[in-house]
């Protein structure tokens, strides 16, 4: 698949920058529409260089429970694909260049119908989607959909996933892969850095070095950020900083200075030192 | 019409079915399908399987002729129809779940798993699976919704006689849905070593495939059994349906009999009206749901919906994927039953022929006079007693005002 224009920008410019892409996760609509906006808004103010636009669903079997409170607190307000999509414009109306990619599950997007949100998503200024439980050969819809629109198909990719797998995620992706560095859910602490420096640079090679590959599950600070940033292309971020938008929201506070602390410090992690 | 036996490509049921689910797992579900596969094709399974299920799980199961309750059936659809009931309240552990479960411990020993996990809605599934962990010396975690883990008590309680861990799970609505989710975190955590027993046909491939194949003993022994004191086939076979493994095991062997006429009944709970039902085939859309593409209860925006049946098995958003096939292919047709109806079914079922069953049996007892209304006067039916009611006096009592 051709790759989406924004995406491939965002991580040539930070290969040039010497340093990994930093992609950050929020859940849409978590903890209220307004803030949300803001949230995402400040983490790109920061220096995010995509933002995973997290899609609100009630029963995401793949998340800890940091995200799936997040969840849970963004459908009370009313939020979901449809909510998502709208903020997903708002953001690239305020920004012309970041990566935005819409981050769910598949049932919202079967009921829908891919080829409608596919559209949708297009007009919503995305440039690409991930569905955690949307393989690449499920049925194939959601690809071909993706593309007809000029969209990227975000694989995931897995410590179990064998060389045949691999190869199905290279052929669907555009820009990026996914690389979730530990068999578990979401939230989870990431212990060892040697097997997945070793499947980054295996995946890579599969790909002929056309795909990027970004690495998350389980990078919850800056120095874990700045460790997997020596052998990653993108690092993700994201229970970590929901974590902040839930602390603050329980305590009444206004979560965008933390967001935006924590999100700066995550950049300058990422910075390869020579 | 051409009866529908198998998919058509492996894993899938004409549309439905398939594989929608965390990239970790699928090395699994390929490693799981592998060695089904080369397990059920392999006599010394087999072997152990069938000695298993008559020594243990005490198969066959009755088909047994009940006379009052045709009666009863009689007078109130005006046909005259000879019902037959197949008894897997029975089993060892009081209802079908076990047929599946020895068999899925049994395969899981045989690939080197050391954990098993499963989640359970009313508990039958928990309690056949720590059954079946305690047979082999396996140890056992059953995720189960914290709302069934009120409502169900003592299986529970049975659960951790028997040695297994239960894991309340608060999320969602606390019911089998969350417990699946909770079970399938588990899962992609600890792949390497665990194997997750589905307890329905539902999940991705190859559970639906793997768990009707177990299941399929039912059907295979009613066909042989009907065979034997009526000298022909039924003219229809009755089943609840959940995420519907009974169902699926007692309709298997009938599938290619066109003229046997599959009936599946799901739990209507207040009303088809209300939002409060678990009714997926009669009144959901096509979605994905726990791995499967299948009918699912959700809203226009794709949230799952809260099911709702007084009886926690049938308690579910969604259904196996062989249901939607055989529904969209015609081969089957899905009625449903409120609570009020099922609660009626199991007191005549309890009055006319002594037998307490499951409330998620009571509703297929319930429909048997829709049912029998649309047969032919002398029509042969059987129906499915997945399980026995020990476990719902409770529920029954508070419902019919009763303290105990």
């Amino acid at each position: 698949m051709s790759p989406s224009p924004r995406l491939a920008a965002r991580f040539a410019r930070a290969r040039a920058e010497k340093r990994a892409a930093l992609i950050i996760y929020l859940t849409a609509d978590d903890p209220d529409g307004e803030t949300s906006l803001r949230l995402m808004r400040a983490a790109i103010d920061a220096g995010a260089d995509v933002i995973e636009i997290g899609v609100p669903w009630s029963d995401p079997s793949a998340d800890g429970k940091a995200i799936q409170a997040a969840m849970h607190r963004a459908l009370a307000r009313g939020g979901g694909l449809r909510r998502s999509l709208v903020l997903c414009r708002q953001l690239r109306d305020a920004y012309p260049d970041v990566g935005l990619v819409l981050f769910g599950y598949a049932n919202p997007i079967v009921v829908m119908g891919p080829d409608v949100f596919a559209l949708k998503a297009r007009d919503a200024g995305a440039d690409g989607v991930l569905c955690v439980d949307y393989p690449p050969d499920a049925d194939g819809a959601l690809v071909t959909a993706l593309a007809r629109e000029g969209l990227d198909y975000v694989p995931l990719l897995a410590p179990t996933s064998t060389d045949p797998r691999i190869d199905a995620a290279v052929a669907a992706a555009g820009t990026f892969i996914y690389y979730v560095s530990l068999t578990g859910i979401t939230g989870t602490a990431l212990a060892n850095l040697d097997a997945p420096r070793a499947q980054v640079a295996a995946i890579r090679a599969r790909s002929g070095d056309r795909l990027a590959v970004a690495v998350g599950f389980g990078i919850r600070t800056p120095g874990a950020a700045r460790a997997v940033a020596t052998f990653a292309d993108g690092v993700v971020v994201g229970s970590a900083a929901v974590e902040i938008v839930e602390k603050a929201s329980a305590a009444k506070r206004d979560p965008v200075p933390e967001m935006t602390a924590f999100v700066s410090g995550l950049r300058q992690a990422v910075v390869r030192s020579v | 019409m051409t009866a529908p036996a198998a998919p058509q490509i492996p894993g899938r049921f004409g549309p439905f079915g398939g594989r929608y689910v965390s990239e970790t797992l699928i090395p699994s579900l390929d490693q799981l399908t592998a060695a089904w596969a080369e397990a059920s094709a392999d006599p010394t399974f087999s072997e152990e399987l069938d000695r298993l299920l008559s020594d243990y799980v005490g198969r066959p199961t009755p088909l047994g002729f009940a006379a009052r309750l045709s009666a009863e059936v009689a007078q109130e659809s005006g046909r005259d129809v000879r019902i037959y009931l197949k008894r897997e309240d029975l089993c060892h552990t009081g209802a079908h779940k076990i047929n599946n479960c020895i068999g899925q411990v049994l395969l899981a020993r045989r690939m080197g798993k050391t954990r098993i996990i499963a989640e359970t809605g009313a508990g039958q599934h928990g309690v056949a699976t720590a059954t079946a962990c305690a047979l082999f010396g396996l140890p056992c975690e059953v995720y189960m919704g914290a709302v069934d883990v009120q409502r169900q008590g003592l299986n529970v309680f049975r659960m951790k006689l028997l040695g297994a861990k239960v894991h309340p799970v608060e999320d969602g609505t606390a019911t089998l849905k969350d417990a699946m989710n909770e079970a399938l975190r588990d899962w992609v955590t600890n792949v390497g070593d665990t194997h997750y027993v589905i307890g329905s046909v539902a999940g991705p491939h190859p559970y639906p495939l793997l768990v009707r194949d177990l299941q399929a003993v039912i059907g295979r022994e009613a066909r042989a059994q009907i065979q034997e004191v009526e000298g022909r086939l039924p003219d229809a076979c009755v089943a609840c349906v959940g995420g519907g493994s009974n169902a699926m095991g007692l309709f298997h062997a009938f599938v290619p009999d066109p003229a046997v006429r599959l009936l599946g009944v799901e739990a209507a709970g207040d009303g088809l009206g209300t939002a409060r039902h678990a009714a997926t085939l009669s009144k959901g859309r096509v979605g994905i749901l726990h791995g499967a593409r299948s009918y699912v209860l959700c809203d226009d925006d794709g949230q799952i919906s809260e099911a709702h049946s007084i009886s926690a098995g049938l308690d579910y958003p969604g259904v196996g994927p062989e249901h939607s096939f055989l529904k969209e292919t015609g081969r089957a047709t899905y009625l449903s039953v409120t609570d009020d109806q099922a609660i009626a079914g199991f007191q005549r079922l309890a009055r006319t022929e002594g037998i307490l069953c499951a409330l998620e049996s009571a509703h297929a007892i319930a429909a048997l006079p829709q049912v029998a209304a649309t047969l032919p006067d002398g029509a042969v039916v059987i129906a499915n007693v997945s399980g026995r009611g020990d476990k719902d006096i409770g529920t029954l009592a508070a419902r019919l005002g009763v303290t105990l």
